[in-house]
Protein backbone atom coordinates (compact mmCIF):
# COMPACT_ATOMS: atom_id res chain seq x y z
CA UNK A 1 0.00 0.00 0.00
CA UNK A 2 1.45 3.25 -1.11
CA UNK A 3 0.52 6.25 1.01
CA UNK A 4 0.88 8.84 -1.73
CA UNK A 5 -1.00 7.12 -4.56
CA UNK A 6 -3.63 5.38 -2.46
CA UNK A 7 -4.52 8.04 0.07
CA UNK A 8 -2.96 11.42 -0.56
CA UNK A 9 -3.80 11.80 -4.24
CA UNK A 10 -7.48 10.67 -3.99
CA UNK A 11 -8.09 12.80 -0.92
CA UNK A 12 -6.32 15.80 -2.37
CA UNK A 13 -8.08 15.60 -5.73
CA UNK A 14 -11.53 15.22 -4.20
CA UNK A 15 -10.91 17.96 -1.65
CA UNK A 16 -9.48 20.17 -4.39
CA UNK A 17 -12.55 19.68 -6.54
CA UNK A 18 -14.80 20.44 -3.60
CA UNK A 19 -12.87 23.64 -2.88
CA UNK A 20 -13.00 24.78 -6.50
CA UNK A 21 -16.75 24.15 -6.79
CA UNK A 22 -17.35 25.78 -3.43
CA UNK A 23 -15.45 28.89 -4.48
CA UNK A 24 -17.34 29.07 -7.78
CA UNK A 25 -20.66 28.78 -5.98
CA UNK A 26 -19.66 31.49 -3.53
CA UNK A 27 -18.93 33.81 -6.45
CA UNK A 28 -22.20 32.85 -8.17
CA UNK A 29 -24.09 33.55 -4.96
CA UNK A 30 -22.75 37.11 -4.93
CA UNK A 31 -23.35 37.66 -8.64
CA UNK A 32 -26.90 36.27 -8.70
CA UNK A 33 -27.96 37.62 -5.33
CA UNK A 34 -31.67 38.35 -5.07
CA UNK A 35 -32.77 40.88 -2.49
CA UNK A 36 -35.67 39.52 -0.51
CA UNK A 37 -37.90 41.84 1.48
CA UNK A 38 -37.98 40.41 4.98
CA UNK A 39 -41.33 42.06 5.66
CA UNK A 40 -43.03 39.82 3.08
CA UNK A 41 -42.37 36.75 5.19
CA UNK A 42 -43.34 38.60 8.37
CA UNK A 43 -46.64 39.78 6.89
CA UNK A 44 -47.41 36.32 5.48
CA UNK A 45 -46.96 35.01 8.98
CA UNK A 46 -49.70 37.18 10.52
CA UNK A 47 -52.19 36.78 7.65
CA UNK A 48 -54.93 34.14 8.06
CA UNK A 49 -53.53 32.11 5.15
CA UNK A 50 -56.92 31.07 3.79
CA UNK A 51 -56.34 32.68 0.34
CA UNK A 52 -59.96 33.94 0.23
CA UNK A 53 -59.19 36.67 -2.29
CA UNK A 54 -61.25 39.40 -0.59
CA UNK A 55 -58.25 41.75 -0.68
CA UNK A 56 -58.20 41.58 -4.47
CA UNK A 57 -55.03 39.50 -4.64
CA UNK A 58 -55.03 35.81 -5.58
CA UNK A 59 -53.37 34.60 -2.39
CA UNK A 60 -52.27 35.74 1.05
CA UNK A 61 -48.62 35.69 -0.05
CA UNK A 62 -49.40 37.84 -3.09
CA UNK A 63 -51.16 40.31 -0.77
CA UNK A 64 -48.13 40.27 1.57
CA UNK A 65 -45.85 41.12 -1.34
CA UNK A 66 -48.17 43.92 -2.46
CA UNK A 67 -48.28 45.39 1.05
CA UNK A 68 -44.49 45.27 1.38
CA UNK A 69 -44.20 46.97 -2.01
CA UNK A 70 -46.61 49.66 -0.85
CA UNK A 71 -49.24 48.74 -3.44
CA UNK A 72 -51.88 47.43 -1.03
CA UNK A 73 -53.17 49.06 2.16
CA UNK A 74 -52.14 47.49 5.46
CA UNK A 75 -55.79 47.02 6.40
CA UNK A 76 -56.57 45.27 3.10
CA UNK A 77 -57.07 41.87 4.69
CA UNK A 78 -60.84 41.62 5.07
CA UNK A 79 -61.24 38.41 7.10
CA UNK A 80 -58.31 39.41 9.35
CA UNK A 81 -60.31 42.43 10.60
CA UNK A 82 -58.70 45.03 12.85
CA UNK A 83 -56.45 42.51 14.59
CA UNK A 84 -54.47 41.54 11.50
CA UNK A 85 -54.52 45.10 10.15
CA UNK A 86 -52.84 46.25 13.35
CA UNK A 87 -50.16 43.57 13.15
CA UNK A 88 -49.47 44.28 9.49
CA UNK A 89 -49.36 47.99 10.31
CA UNK A 90 -46.78 47.28 13.02
CA UNK A 91 -44.57 45.43 10.54
CA UNK A 92 -44.89 48.20 7.98
CA UNK A 93 -44.51 50.90 10.63
CA UNK A 94 -47.78 52.67 9.85
CA UNK A 95 -51.02 53.20 11.71
CA UNK A 96 -53.79 50.88 10.58
CA UNK A 97 -57.27 52.34 10.45
CA UNK A 98 -60.03 49.83 10.79
CA UNK A 99 -62.45 49.81 7.88
CA UNK A 100 -66.19 49.56 8.36
CA UNK A 101 -67.04 45.86 8.51
CA UNK A 102 -69.42 44.48 5.93
CA UNK A 103 -71.17 41.14 6.20
CA UNK A 104 -73.15 39.15 3.68
CA UNK A 105 -76.94 39.29 3.94
CA UNK A 106 -79.65 37.53 1.99
CA UNK A 107 -82.01 40.01 0.36
CA UNK A 108 -84.88 37.53 0.22
CA UNK A 109 -87.42 36.11 2.62
CA UNK A 110 -89.14 33.88 0.10
CA UNK A 111 -89.34 30.67 2.07
CA UNK A 112 -91.07 27.62 0.64
CA UNK A 113 -94.51 28.56 2.09
CA UNK A 114 -94.60 32.17 0.84
CA UNK A 115 -92.77 32.05 -2.50
CA UNK A 116 -94.45 30.09 -5.28
CA UNK A 117 -92.52 27.61 -7.48
CA UNK A 118 -93.06 27.78 -11.23
CA UNK A 119 -91.46 24.40 -11.99
CA UNK A 120 -90.15 21.36 -10.21
CA UNK A 121 -86.39 21.13 -10.38
CA UNK A 122 -84.70 17.74 -10.13
CA UNK A 123 -81.21 18.72 -11.33
CA UNK A 124 -77.93 19.06 -9.50
CA UNK A 125 -78.24 20.80 -6.14
CA UNK A 126 -76.38 23.88 -7.30
CA UNK A 127 -77.85 27.34 -7.90
CA UNK A 128 -75.70 27.91 -10.99
CA UNK A 129 -77.01 24.69 -12.57
CA UNK A 130 -80.62 25.48 -11.66
CA UNK A 131 -80.24 28.94 -13.16
CA UNK A 132 -79.76 27.34 -16.58
CA UNK A 133 -83.27 25.90 -16.54
CA UNK A 134 -85.73 28.74 -17.06
CA UNK A 135 -83.83 30.83 -14.51
CA UNK A 136 -84.50 28.48 -11.61
CA UNK A 137 -87.52 26.85 -10.01
CA UNK A 138 -88.93 29.90 -8.17
CA UNK A 139 -91.64 32.01 -9.73
CA UNK A 140 -89.74 35.09 -8.54
CA UNK A 141 -86.88 35.66 -10.96
CA UNK A 142 -84.88 37.61 -8.36
CA UNK A 143 -85.24 35.50 -5.25
CA UNK A 144 -83.08 32.92 -3.54
CA UNK A 145 -83.53 29.38 -4.89
CA UNK A 146 -82.14 27.87 -1.70
CA UNK A 147 -79.92 25.28 -3.35
CA UNK A 148 -76.96 26.28 -1.21
CA UNK A 149 -74.15 27.28 -3.55
CA UNK A 150 -73.30 30.05 -1.09
CA UNK A 151 -73.14 27.48 1.72
CA UNK A 152 -70.60 25.52 -0.30
CA UNK A 153 -68.34 28.42 -1.23
CA UNK A 154 -68.17 30.00 2.25
CA UNK A 155 -64.67 29.27 3.61
CA UNK A 156 -65.70 30.15 7.16
CA UNK A 157 -68.81 28.05 7.64
CA UNK A 158 -70.82 31.22 8.23
CA UNK A 159 -73.71 30.11 6.01
CA UNK A 160 -75.99 27.20 6.79
CA UNK A 161 -79.12 26.02 5.04
CA UNK A 162 -82.16 26.82 7.16
CA UNK A 163 -85.15 24.57 7.63
CA UNK A 164 -87.36 26.83 5.54
CA UNK A 165 -85.20 26.46 2.45
CA UNK A 166 -83.22 29.69 2.70
CA UNK A 167 -79.59 30.04 3.77
CA UNK A 168 -78.92 31.56 7.18
CA UNK A 169 -76.00 33.96 7.51
CA UNK A 170 -74.05 34.01 10.76
CA UNK A 171 -72.78 37.57 11.13
CA UNK A 172 -70.13 36.73 13.69
CA UNK A 173 -68.52 34.09 11.50
CA UNK A 174 -68.81 36.17 8.31
CA UNK A 175 -65.54 37.86 7.44
CA UNK A 176 -66.83 39.68 4.41
CA UNK A 177 -64.73 37.85 1.81
CA UNK A 178 -67.55 38.20 -0.75
CA UNK A 179 -67.21 34.67 -2.12
CA UNK A 180 -70.94 34.00 -1.71
CA UNK A 181 -71.68 37.46 -3.08
CA UNK A 182 -69.73 36.58 -6.24
CA UNK A 183 -70.99 32.99 -6.52
CA UNK A 184 -74.73 33.74 -6.26
CA UNK A 185 -76.22 33.63 -9.76
CA UNK A 186 -79.29 35.59 -8.63
CA UNK A 187 -77.22 38.42 -7.07
CA UNK A 188 -79.54 38.17 -4.10
CA UNK A 189 -76.73 38.37 -1.54
CA UNK A 190 -75.75 41.88 -0.46
CA UNK A 191 -72.84 43.18 1.55
CA UNK A 192 -74.37 45.18 4.39
CA UNK A 193 -72.56 47.17 7.07
CA UNK A 194 -72.65 45.52 10.49
CA UNK A 195 -73.92 48.82 11.88
CA UNK A 196 -77.08 48.64 9.80
CA UNK A 197 -80.19 47.51 11.68
CA UNK A 198 -82.80 47.85 8.95
CA UNK A 199 -82.71 45.98 5.67
CA UNK A 200 -84.94 45.58 2.63
CA UNK A 201 -85.03 41.80 2.43
CA UNK A 202 -86.19 41.61 -1.18
CA UNK A 203 -84.48 41.76 -4.50
CA UNK A 204 -87.50 41.88 -6.81
CA UNK A 205 -87.49 44.65 -9.42
CA UNK A 206 -90.90 43.75 -10.88
CA UNK A 207 -94.05 45.87 -10.46
CA UNK A 208 -96.31 45.22 -7.48
CA UNK A 209 -98.88 42.90 -9.10
CA UNK A 210 -96.20 40.66 -10.58
CA UNK A 211 -94.39 40.49 -7.25
CA UNK A 212 -97.54 39.45 -5.36
CA UNK A 213 -98.20 36.66 -7.85
CA UNK A 214 -94.80 35.15 -7.11
CA UNK A 215 -94.26 35.87 -3.43
CA UNK A 216 -96.18 37.11 -0.40
CA UNK A 217 -93.27 38.97 1.25
CA UNK A 218 -91.81 40.81 -1.73
CA UNK A 219 -91.33 44.55 -2.13
CA UNK A 220 -94.28 45.73 -4.25
CA UNK A 221 -92.83 49.19 -4.73
CA UNK A 222 -95.83 50.84 -3.07
CA UNK A 223 -93.67 53.68 -1.79
CA UNK A 224 -95.12 53.75 1.74
CA UNK A 225 -91.66 53.42 3.30
CA UNK A 226 -90.39 56.33 1.23
CA UNK A 227 -93.23 58.54 2.51
CA UNK A 228 -93.00 57.48 6.12
CA UNK A 229 -89.23 57.76 6.51
CA UNK A 230 -88.46 60.89 8.60
CA UNK A 231 -84.89 61.12 7.30
CA UNK A 232 -85.67 60.68 3.57
CA UNK A 233 -83.28 57.77 3.63
CA UNK A 234 -85.33 55.47 1.43
CA UNK A 235 -85.49 55.74 -2.31
CA UNK A 236 -87.43 53.67 -4.85
CA UNK A 237 -84.93 52.42 -7.41
CA UNK A 238 -86.26 50.30 -10.26
CA UNK A 239 -89.33 49.17 -8.26
CA UNK A 240 -87.32 48.25 -5.18
CA UNK A 241 -86.85 50.19 -1.95
CA UNK A 242 -83.20 51.03 -1.25
CA UNK A 243 -82.02 52.34 2.10
CA UNK A 244 -79.27 54.97 2.25
CA UNK A 245 -77.37 53.90 5.36
CA UNK A 246 -75.63 57.27 5.66
CA UNK A 247 -79.02 58.81 6.50
CA UNK A 248 -80.81 55.90 8.20
CA UNK A 249 -81.20 56.28 11.97
CA UNK A 250 -82.63 52.80 12.50
CA UNK A 251 -85.93 54.29 13.72
CA UNK A 252 -87.94 51.45 12.20
CA UNK A 253 -90.84 53.50 10.84
CA UNK A 254 -90.51 51.80 7.46
CA UNK A 255 -90.70 48.35 9.06
CA UNK A 256 -94.13 49.14 10.48
CA UNK A 257 -95.29 50.81 7.28
CA UNK A 258 -94.35 48.00 4.89
CA UNK A 259 -97.55 46.11 3.94
CA UNK A 260 -95.73 42.94 2.88
CA UNK A 261 -93.16 42.89 5.68
CA UNK A 262 -90.34 43.03 3.15
CA UNK A 263 -88.38 45.41 5.36
CA UNK A 264 -86.92 43.72 8.41
CA UNK A 265 -84.98 44.64 11.53
CA UNK A 266 -81.61 42.94 11.64
CA UNK A 267 -80.44 41.58 14.94
CA UNK A 268 -77.61 43.80 16.15
CA UNK A 269 -74.16 42.35 15.75
CA UNK A 270 -71.78 42.22 18.63
CA UNK B 1 -22.22 3.21 -28.71
CA UNK B 2 -19.03 5.08 -29.62
CA UNK B 3 -18.92 3.55 -33.11
CA UNK B 4 -22.28 5.11 -34.10
CA UNK B 5 -22.59 8.42 -35.90
CA UNK B 6 -23.56 11.58 -34.01
CA UNK B 7 -27.03 11.63 -35.55
CA UNK B 8 -27.65 8.09 -34.35
CA UNK B 9 -26.38 8.85 -30.85
CA UNK B 10 -28.73 11.81 -30.57
CA UNK B 11 -31.80 9.89 -31.67
CA UNK B 12 -30.90 6.81 -29.68
CA UNK B 13 -30.71 8.94 -26.53
CA UNK B 14 -33.88 10.87 -27.33
CA UNK B 15 -36.14 8.07 -28.57
CA UNK B 16 -34.92 4.46 -28.71
CA UNK B 17 -33.22 4.60 -25.32
CA UNK B 18 -35.34 7.40 -23.93
CA UNK B 19 -34.05 8.05 -20.44
CA UNK B 20 -37.46 8.30 -18.82
CA UNK B 21 -39.70 5.87 -20.67
CA UNK B 22 -37.25 3.14 -21.70
CA UNK B 23 -34.50 3.32 -19.11
CA UNK B 24 -36.79 4.60 -16.32
CA UNK B 25 -34.37 7.23 -15.08
CA UNK B 26 -35.66 10.51 -13.66
CA UNK B 27 -39.19 9.34 -12.93
CA UNK B 28 -39.60 11.73 -9.99
CA UNK B 29 -39.64 15.01 -11.97
CA UNK B 30 -41.45 13.19 -14.79
CA UNK B 31 -44.49 12.85 -12.54
CA UNK B 32 -43.81 15.80 -10.26
CA UNK B 33 -43.44 18.64 -12.76
CA UNK B 34 -45.80 17.45 -15.47
CA UNK B 35 -48.95 19.29 -14.43
CA UNK B 36 -48.48 22.33 -16.65
CA UNK B 37 -46.83 22.43 -20.05
CA UNK B 38 -45.18 25.72 -19.22
CA UNK B 39 -43.42 24.58 -16.06
CA UNK B 40 -42.52 21.21 -17.58
CA UNK B 41 -40.84 23.06 -20.42
CA UNK B 42 -38.93 25.13 -17.86
CA UNK B 43 -37.92 21.97 -16.04
CA UNK B 44 -36.81 20.45 -19.34
CA UNK B 45 -34.65 23.47 -20.04
CA UNK B 46 -33.11 23.35 -16.54
CA UNK B 47 -32.36 19.64 -17.02
CA UNK B 48 -30.94 20.35 -20.49
CA UNK B 49 -28.60 22.91 -19.00
CA UNK B 50 -27.50 20.69 -16.12
CA UNK B 51 -27.15 17.57 -18.29
CA UNK B 52 -25.04 19.24 -20.94
CA UNK B 53 -22.71 21.00 -18.53
CA UNK B 54 -22.52 18.04 -16.17
CA UNK B 55 -21.69 15.67 -19.03
CA UNK B 56 -18.89 17.87 -20.30
CA UNK B 57 -17.39 18.53 -16.89
CA UNK B 58 -17.61 14.95 -15.71
CA UNK B 59 -16.17 13.70 -18.99
CA UNK B 60 -13.22 16.06 -18.68
CA UNK B 61 -12.70 15.20 -15.03
CA UNK B 62 -12.74 11.53 -15.86
CA UNK B 63 -10.48 11.91 -18.89
CA UNK B 64 -7.87 14.21 -17.39
CA UNK B 65 -8.00 13.55 -13.66
CA UNK B 66 -9.57 10.29 -12.54
CA UNK B 67 -8.44 7.97 -15.35
CA UNK B 68 -4.78 9.09 -15.52
CA UNK B 69 -4.47 8.89 -11.74
CA UNK B 70 -6.17 5.49 -11.61
CA UNK B 71 -8.96 6.89 -9.45
CA UNK B 72 -11.84 5.27 -11.32
CA UNK B 73 -13.36 4.14 -8.05
CA UNK B 74 -13.95 7.79 -7.11
CA UNK B 75 -16.15 8.26 -10.18
CA UNK B 76 -19.54 8.17 -8.48
CA UNK B 77 -18.70 10.55 -5.66
CA UNK B 78 -16.91 12.97 -7.97
CA UNK B 79 -19.83 13.04 -10.38
CA UNK B 80 -22.24 13.64 -7.52
CA UNK B 81 -20.11 16.58 -6.43
CA UNK B 82 -20.15 18.06 -9.92
CA UNK B 83 -23.89 17.60 -10.41
CA UNK B 84 -24.78 18.97 -6.99
CA UNK B 85 -22.68 22.08 -7.51
CA UNK B 86 -24.13 22.63 -10.96
CA UNK B 87 -27.69 22.33 -9.75
CA UNK B 88 -26.94 24.81 -6.98
CA UNK B 89 -25.59 27.15 -9.62
CA UNK B 90 -28.64 26.71 -11.84
CA UNK B 91 -30.90 27.37 -8.88
CA UNK B 92 -29.15 30.65 -8.12
CA UNK B 93 -29.32 31.58 -11.77
CA UNK B 94 -33.01 30.77 -12.23
CA UNK B 95 -33.96 32.59 -9.04
CA UNK B 96 -32.31 35.70 -10.40
CA UNK B 97 -33.34 35.35 -14.03
CA UNK B 98 -36.94 34.15 -13.70
CA UNK B 99 -38.65 34.18 -10.28
CA UNK B 100 -41.81 32.83 -11.90
CA UNK B 101 -40.05 29.75 -13.23
CA UNK B 102 -38.29 29.41 -9.88
CA UNK B 103 -41.66 29.28 -8.13
CA UNK B 104 -43.14 26.90 -10.69
CA UNK B 105 -40.26 24.44 -10.44
CA UNK B 106 -40.26 24.66 -6.66
CA UNK B 107 -38.68 21.70 -4.92
CA UNK B 108 -37.99 19.90 -8.19
CA UNK B 109 -35.19 22.25 -9.12
CA UNK B 110 -32.91 21.21 -6.21
CA UNK B 111 -34.14 17.68 -6.79
CA UNK B 112 -32.30 17.61 -10.15
CA UNK B 113 -29.33 16.95 -7.85
CA UNK B 114 -30.68 13.50 -7.19
CA UNK B 115 -32.12 13.08 -10.67
CA UNK B 116 -30.63 9.76 -11.69
CA UNK B 117 -31.05 10.66 -15.37
CA UNK B 118 -28.25 13.21 -15.01
CA UNK B 119 -26.04 10.80 -13.06
CA UNK B 120 -26.85 7.90 -15.37
CA UNK B 121 -25.99 9.99 -18.39
CA UNK B 122 -22.62 11.04 -16.94
CA UNK B 123 -21.70 7.46 -16.09
CA UNK B 124 -22.90 6.13 -19.44
CA UNK B 125 -20.76 8.67 -21.31
CA UNK B 126 -17.68 7.34 -19.57
CA UNK B 127 -18.42 3.62 -19.59
CA UNK B 128 -19.44 3.69 -23.26
CA UNK B 129 -16.12 5.32 -24.11
CA UNK B 130 -17.60 8.31 -25.96
CA UNK B 131 -15.36 11.17 -27.05
CA UNK B 132 -16.18 14.74 -26.08
CA UNK B 133 -18.27 15.55 -29.17
CA UNK B 134 -20.22 12.33 -28.81
CA UNK B 135 -20.71 13.11 -25.10
CA UNK B 136 -22.12 16.52 -25.94
CA UNK B 137 -24.52 15.09 -28.52
CA UNK B 138 -25.52 12.27 -26.18
CA UNK B 139 -26.33 14.79 -23.45
CA UNK B 140 -28.34 16.97 -25.82
CA UNK B 141 -30.25 13.92 -27.03
CA UNK B 142 -30.95 12.71 -23.52
CA UNK B 143 -32.18 16.15 -22.44
CA UNK B 144 -34.28 16.51 -25.58
CA UNK B 145 -35.88 13.11 -24.92
CA UNK B 146 -36.47 14.02 -21.29
CA UNK B 147 -38.08 17.35 -22.20
CA UNK B 148 -40.14 15.74 -24.94
CA UNK B 149 -41.77 13.13 -22.71
CA UNK B 150 -42.19 15.64 -19.89
CA UNK B 151 -44.06 18.06 -22.14
CA UNK B 152 -46.05 15.21 -23.70
CA UNK B 153 -47.25 13.98 -20.33
CA UNK B 154 -47.94 17.56 -19.20
CA UNK B 155 -50.08 18.09 -22.30
CA UNK B 156 -51.97 14.89 -21.60
CA UNK B 157 -52.52 15.82 -17.98
CA UNK B 158 -53.77 19.29 -18.90
CA UNK B 159 -56.33 17.64 -21.14
CA UNK B 160 -57.24 15.07 -18.51
CA UNK B 161 -57.98 17.84 -16.04
CA UNK B 162 -60.95 19.10 -18.05
CA UNK B 163 -62.23 15.63 -18.82
CA UNK B 164 -64.67 13.67 -16.75
CA UNK B 165 -62.32 11.11 -15.21
CA UNK B 166 -63.91 8.53 -12.87
CA UNK B 167 -63.34 9.66 -9.30
CA UNK B 168 -61.09 6.80 -8.12
CA UNK B 169 -58.77 7.49 -11.07
CA UNK B 170 -58.78 11.29 -11.02
CA UNK B 171 -55.45 13.04 -10.50
CA UNK B 172 -52.30 10.98 -10.05
CA UNK B 173 -53.68 7.52 -10.93
CA UNK B 174 -54.79 8.54 -14.39
CA UNK B 175 -51.48 10.36 -14.88
CA UNK B 176 -49.67 7.12 -14.05
CA UNK B 177 -51.84 5.28 -16.57
CA UNK B 178 -51.03 7.89 -19.20
CA UNK B 179 -47.32 7.58 -18.39
CA UNK B 180 -47.55 3.79 -18.76
CA UNK B 181 -49.22 4.04 -22.14
CA UNK B 182 -46.60 6.58 -23.21
CA UNK B 183 -43.87 4.12 -22.21
CA UNK B 184 -45.58 1.40 -24.25
CA UNK B 185 -45.68 3.72 -27.24
CA UNK B 186 -42.00 4.52 -26.88
CA UNK B 187 -41.04 0.87 -26.70
CA UNK B 188 -42.40 0.70 -30.24
CA UNK B 189 -39.15 2.34 -31.39
CA UNK B 190 -37.16 -0.65 -30.15
CA UNK B 191 -39.33 -3.50 -31.33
Amino acid sequence: MDFVSDILIPVASLAGLGLIFGALLAVANKVFMVKVDKRVADISEVLPGINCGACGYPSCSAFAEAVAAGKAPVNGCVPGRAEVAEKVGDIMGVEAEADERFVAKLACRGTEDVARDKLEYYGAADCRSAMLIEGGPKACAYGCMGLGTCVEVCPFGAITMGEEGLPLFEDELCNGCRRCFKACPKDVIRMVSVNAEVDVACNNHDKGAAVLKACKVGCIACGKCVKVCPEDAIEMVDNLAVIDYHKCTNCGACIEACPTNAIVRLSPVI
Amino acid sequence: MSEYGLFMIFFAAAFFNNFVLIQFLGICPFLGVSKRVESSLGMGMAVLFVMTLASLITWMLHEFLLFPLGLDYLRTITFILVIASLVQFVELFVQKASPTLYKALGIFLPLITTNCAVMGLAIMNVTEGLNIIQTLVHALGAAAGFTLVLVMLAGLREHLEIHDVPKPLAGVPVALLAAGILALAFSGFVL
